[in-house]
């Protein structure tokens, strides 16, 4: 046994457990650790300094025999620049100071919630009145062959990188063997990589990855990291897996996913780490990716807490020490009241290191999001220099520094604390004092892709506005780029204008609502308002160039004249998509998928009956559950809609428009035993209200019980959230789809009426001024939420009666179009087979 | 589905009533699937019924007086010799004219 790091002297620990118990009249509360890494440790350094050492017996276990110690400083230590005693936190002598039991070398297997006891592998017990999980992470060991022995131990010369007893035997294998390789090109591989090479051994990284640093860097970055690490001597392997170990008594060497194999007598894997979630998961704690917490870092059980890297907080886990710091302290004042309201509403994370020799710092998010990021980039590959910036709103959201981090504390208060921005951005990346040079779009390297979803390099972008496109938009339809994600328009647009050497023409088009008619939205609106147009025929006669239709812009017309005009909108067939045309959502094959209404995602068993007789019945291929808590009828003929519709007897569930669709909701108070608000209800109402609403672009909603979000209401286009005392939260721009984005909280309001009204005059204001096909998520931080916020909230323009009552108007012109055209239909042939003579191919029935 | 009859001019497919303004159909001719459209115009037009980049129901497509757009993936064809304004391959179209009525398609 190898020596406990920071232990006593006498290496006793237990022997303050035994005191403890001998305590019987200890009338504290009882507070139990389990983990004592970093987090669990500040966990009980923050309680003592607020006093918790007198309102609690504090009991830490901790799986390792040693103290505590700072496990960020590993690959320090693996590299001889620091000593193991040096990056001890808390000895053990410090926990018998404070009066904190130490329960070193024992690991808690088990909690009973029920009797509040904590369950140990030695067999014994004991018991708490709050808990805290802070058991942290471990190695992620990728699947390969030969990598265990029988008995499931790793193969000698395998390695972790994780623990004190990792480095200490990679110490060791590092004086006797020469040749090493590292699973994993993250942060934690590269620092052995470079430790071990420090000691003498040739080193091979093989990374799963695209690039180097994939977490932390973009493609490029990670390129240019990738020069730097191998001019040191490095060899890298990108983009395979390692898939055998080859043995059998040591490890000899590796096979690659490719077939090649490496000579290896060390192995170390730093392929990532997985949270430690064994003893939430059996003691029936919700756990996901890691264990679940709340705002105040609470499980599903009120008296068990969790945090650190074993934690899921808000859906994200924090692989970093500054996230650990900030959970302590507002766990901490939790726990002693010192602050009964504290909250922990995530970190911004910005790590700032050096990896291989090489200076990062990197911060929040490293490419843009949104087309209206500004995104700055100075790549200098020679140098091993990669510099950008992304910044929305004036704020600065993303930088990553590689090579050159003189501007990382500028970046950092800019980032921390929103500091402003000089209006040269380009100086938010380099001293322009000595000269200014013009950099930016210019120094990326031709091969550099640009489009990631179209995989569309600058070099193919240069290319089409050499050929001609003299455009921003004829460069997108020529290449592709930026018609997957959009993401990356913004730098498609600053390419555009480099390469066309400021010869780049404004698209015409590209401010009007549809491409055949040459208006912008209000002005369009404006023009079919005052000449009366009340069809689509009447709007291209009117407005069109030359009295010509145009096919792209019938649908997009056809839904702003129901939103004008409502129950006198006067309908043309030909002018709307098929799946207006037939009431359901075609699919690859030609057939049609039906989705029936189900308000709130509440059913009856007359209902699911019914449905399933209608599935028997037209031989449905598949019957799906969607995201939006309805059923899915797949693979209907389209000459069989009307008689499944009759069949049926319910409304059309408008999943195949580009409307209001549906309106997700948990149970809220009706069973749940944490719902704050009747938020089934509240769904039901909303959907009831706003059915069959024309829109932009598809919209979906959600109310949830709690801020626990199991309808994820906070990614929907409107989100209601109940949040106790009869409140509910509005959040407005949500999206889980291509983009991932939170909602804005629009207001907090008092009443489900409330919610109600804001909701329909946001969805008003969003039909008026949003683009075709624009979604809540790129309509709001367009329009921006301040503006939202004055428009709706405090009527800045004095149009909030006229948005009620526009939206009025719609839902009075409300009909179910099922039993519309169910009955009859609207033209000749309105449900004919379109490919009559081929079988239609056979989707598979699951 | 409809009964088709080969006359000297062609292949009668349908009435022209079947076919409502601005909209297509589907018929067959001899063993050849045809969507067939009628304009608002009042003009007739006629290809191939699946779209040939992923087999999409043209008939079921929109339309105005150059194009027409196949309902799956937007892909758009013009009537004037099938050509795809997006460089895919094009559609094959056929010459189609009213009879007493009846709708008569040119293989």
């Amino acid at each position: 046994m190898t020596a406990v790091l920071g232990g006593r002297p006498e290496g006793v620990s237990t022997l303050h457990f035994a005191m403890d118990e001998a305590d019987g009249i200890d009338t504290r509360q009882k507070l139990v650790v389990v983990g004592n890494g970093m987090a669990g440790a500040r966990v009980v350094e923050e309680v003592l300094e607020r006093g918790g050492g007198e309102q609690f017996a504090i009991t830490v276990f901790g799986e390792e025999p040693h103290g505590n110690y700072n496990r960020i400083m590993l690959s320090h230590v693996l590299a001889g620049e620091e000593h193991e005693d040096d990056i001890v936190l808390n000895s053990h002598d410090w926990y018998a100071d404070n009066g904190v039991v130490l329960r070193a070398g024992v690991r808690v297997d088990r909690v009973d919630t029920h009797a509040k006891v904590v369950h140990a592998s030695d067999g014994t017990t004991a018991p708490y009145d709050q808990l805290v999980l802070a058991t942290g992470s471990r190695s992620f060991i990728p699947p390969m062959a030969g990598l265990h022995r029988d008995d499931e131990q790793l193969l000698p010369g395998v390695f972790g990188f994780r623990t004190i007893d990792d480095t200490r035997a990679l110490l060791a294998a590092a004086a006797e063997h020469e040749k090493a390789v590292v699973v994993g090109g993250g942060l934690l591989g590269l620092e052995a990589a470079r430790a071990l090479q420090g000691h003498g051994l040739a080193v091979e990284v093989v990374h799963a990855g695209t690039h180097l640093m994939n977490q932390q860097l973009d493609p490029d970055g990670g390129a240019i990291l990738r020069q730097s690490v191998e001019s040191l001597g490095i060899v890298v392997h990108l983009a395979t897996r390692t898939t055998e170990v080859i043995g059998p008594d040591r490890v000899r060497g590796v096979v690659l996913a490719d077939g090649r194999a490496l000579d290896a007598d060390v192995l170390v894997i730093a392929a990532g780490i997985r949270p430690v979630t064994e003893v939430a998961l059996m003691s029936g704690l919700e756990v996901e990716r890691g264990i679940v917490v709340d705002d105040q870092l609470r499980t599903d059980d009120p008296d068990v807490y969790a945090v650190g890297e074993c934690a899921q907080h808000r859906g994200e886990l924090y692989g970093l020490v500054a996230p650990v710091w900030e959970q302590a302290r507002v766990l901490a004042d939790l726990l002693t009241g010192a602050d009964p309201d504290a909250e922990y509403h995530g970190s911004r994370t910005a790590t700032k290191l050096k990896v291989a020799g090489v200076d990062v710092a990197t911060m929040g998010v490293n490419r843009p999001e949104r087309d209206t990021d500004e995104f700055l980039v100075i790549s200098e590959p020679r140098r091993g220099v990669h510099l950008s910036v992304v910044v929305r709103d004036d704020r600065l959201i993303g930088a990553t520094l590689l090579g050159d981090t003189r501007k990382v504390a500028f970046l950092t208060q800019a980032f921390d604390r929103g500091a402003p921005l000089p209006q040269e951005r380009i100086k938010l990346l380099v001293d322009l004092s000595d000269g200014a040079e013009e950099v930016g779009v210019a120094e990326l390297p031709a091969d550099s892709q640009v489009c990631n979803c179209n995989g569309v390099s600058k070099q193919a972008i240069c290319d089409a506005v050499a050929g001609g496109c003299g455009t921003v938009g004829a460069v997108m339809d020529s290449t592709r780029a930026g018609k997957g994600c959009g993401s990356c328009k913004g730098l498609v647009k600053q390419i555009v204008e480099w390469a066309a050497d400021g010869d780049v023409v404004e698209d015409p088009t590209a401010g009007w609502y549809v491409p055949g008619i040459p208006m912008a939205k209000p002005a369009l609106m404006t023009a079919i308002r005052e000449q009366g147009l009340l069809s689509v025929s009447a709007v291209f006669a009117a407005l069109a160039p030359g009295g010509q239709e145009d096919a792209k812009s019938k649908m997009a017309l056809t839904s702003l004249l129901r939103m004008i005009w409502g129950a006198d909108f006067v309908q043309e067939n030909d002018a709307k998509f098929i799946n207006d045309r037939v009431h359901a959502n075609i699919q690859r094959d030609g057939t049609f998928s039906v989705v029936p209404q189900m308000k709130g995602g509440v059913t009856t068993p007359a209902q699911l009956r019914k449905i399933a007789d209608v599935a028997e019945k037209y031989e449905v291929p598949m019957v799906k559950v969607t995201g939006g808590q309805r059923i899915d009828l797949l693979g209907i003929r389209k000459e069989d809609l009307p008689a499944v519709w009759a069949d049926l007897g319910m409304p059309s569930g408008y999943a195949y428009g580009k409307s209001f669709r549906t309106v997700k909701t948990c149970v809220g108070s009706d069973f749940c035993r944490f719902g704050l608000g009747d938020s089934t209800q509240l769904g039901i109402d909303l959907e009831t209200r706003f059915q069959g609403i024309e829109s932009p672009a598809k919209m979906k909603l959600a109310v949830v019980g709690c801020p626990r979000n199991c309808a994820e209401a906070y990614v929907k286009d409107v989100g209601v959230v109940a949040v106790g005392g009869g409140r509910w939260e509005v959040y407005v721009g949500g999206a889980a789809g291509a983009s991932v984005r939170k909602g804005d909280l629009l207001a907090t309001v008092d009443s489900p009426e409330a919610v109600i009204e804001l909701t329909g005059r946001f969805m008003q204001y969003y039909r008026e001024n949003a683009n075709w096909l624009e979604r809540t998520y790129d309509f709001v931080p367009r329009v921006g939420l301040a503006t939202i916020k004055q428009v709706l909230l405090e009527d800045s323009e004095g149009i909030c009666a006229d948005l009620d009552e526009g939206m009025q108007r719609s839902i009075d012109a409300y009909t179910d179009p099922w039993g519309q055209d169910g009955r009859t239909p609207a033209t000749p042939g309105q449900f004919r087979p379109a490919l009559p003579l081929v079988a239609l191919p056979e989707v598979p029935v699951r | 589905m409809s009964v088709t009859a080969q006359t000297t001019s062609g292949h009668v497919v349908g009435r022209v009533e079947d076919v409502p303004p601005g909209e297509g159909r589907a018929f067959v001719a001899g063993d050849v699937q045809v969507a067939v459209f009628r304009l608002r115009d009042g003009s007739l037009h006629a290809t191939q019924a699946a779209c040939p980049h992923a087999g999409g129901p043209l008939a079921d497509g929109q339309t105005d007086a150059d194009v027409l757009v196949c309902p799956l993936h937007l892909y758009a064809y013009r009537w004037r010799d099938g050509s795809s304004t997006s460089g895919n391959a094009p559609v094959q179209v056929y010459p189609v004219h009213e009879e007493d009525g009846h709708l008569v398609v040119q293989l």
